[in-house]
């Protein structure tokens, strides 16, 4: 498979994307410049971790305005894999790719700490090798991960298995303790209803191989590559 | 001609920002503030139009880029 990794100014994860999709997986990677305004050949899209523009305004408020978003989306409408990590995840909601906004963290601070997160719907094409259920270790580092959506919306992401990760506890109790953000629901990653399109705020790219000391994140990117495009 | 743009938080949604303030500003001696919500006040320095038109353009910038509707309100005046 061939995954493209767009690259605003601002974005820091995106090596880190490049180097598993290349050198764990063994697949193809390109970076793709946000000043792009066509993308073709590319089989599922990463928008990867950072500040873009410095976090300016809002968090993604000013990369939902890069050149490449447009070929992003069409290439979402057109059924692509698209998956946003962090500031990934910031940039899909506030271009409307996702719905409901990341706000402040609840306590203010930068949070930057390995978080229990549980698989809550496995029939997506980034989580299908994970168990319903599972608990899963995964590293978080963000000021920005509350999520917020108003009760209509939340509603229709719950009807629809549109979410996907949450913080719970080691043994999957999605209790308050466990909720580093003051996310809604104790959110960490939600899908748009077609399910091609993933947002999270944890980074799976971050715990991807052995050397890193916990592979839990691999099995995201795994996934995507059992899936048909 | 300049726009006086104000962004603010929605009624419901949590500001975790001015609680604190409010905390701060109770714990200095002034009971009297009861609630804090903190927003973003941005000039935007226009070029010379009609002040009706003006005021279209403004509210699109606002609902595109200057706010993010689903927790935020704004206002403005063109001056």
């Amino acid at each position: 498979m061939k995954f493209g990794i767009v690259v605003f100014p601002g974005s820091n994860c995106d090596h880190d994307c490049y180097h598993v999709v290349k050198n764990v997986l063994g697949q193809e990677a390109e970076y793709i410049w946000h000043k792009e305004t066509e993308i073709k050949g590319f089989d599922c899209l990463i928008l990867p971790g950072g500040f873009s523009y410095g976090d300016y305004l809002r968090t993604g408020a000013i990369a939902k305005f890069s050149p490449v978003m447009k070929a992003v989306k069409e290439f979402a409408d057109g059924g692509g894999l698209v998956i946003g990590i962090c500031n990934g995840f910031q940039i899909l909601v506030e271009a409307g790719l996702l719905p409901g906004v990341l706000m402040r963290n609840r306590d203010l601070k930068f949070i930057c700490e390995n978080r229990y997160l549980k698989v809550e719907n496995r029939d997506t094409p980034f989580t299908r090798l994970y168990n319903k259920g599972e608990v899963i270790n995964v590293p978080i580092a963000h000021a920005d991960g509350n999520y917020f959506v108003d009760d209509q919306t939340l509603k229709r992401l719950q009807d629809n298995g549109q979410i996907v990760f949450v913080y719970s506890t080691a043994d999957g109790k999605t209790t308050e303790e466990a909720n580093p953000n003051g996310s809604l629901l104790n959110i960490a990653g939600i899908c748009n209803e077609k399910r091609n399109i993933l947002g999270m705020m944890p980074h799976p790219e971050r715990c991807a191989e052995e050397i890193m000391g916990n592979v839990d994140g691999k099995r995201v990117f795994e996934s995507i590559l059992t899936t048909k495009i | 001609m300049i726009a006086k743009i104000y962004v603010t938080l929605k009624n419901g949604v949590l500001d975790p920002q001015g609680k604190a303030v409010q905390h701060s500003l109770e714990s200095i001696g002034y009971k009297e503030a009861q609630d804090v919500r903190i927003g973003k006040y941005i000039e935007v320095k226009l070029s010379d139009m009609p002040k009706s038109e003006a005021e279209k353009k403004v509210k699109e910038m606002c609902e595109k880029m200057l706010a993010n509707t689903v927790i935020e309100n704004y206002r403005f005046e063109i001056v």
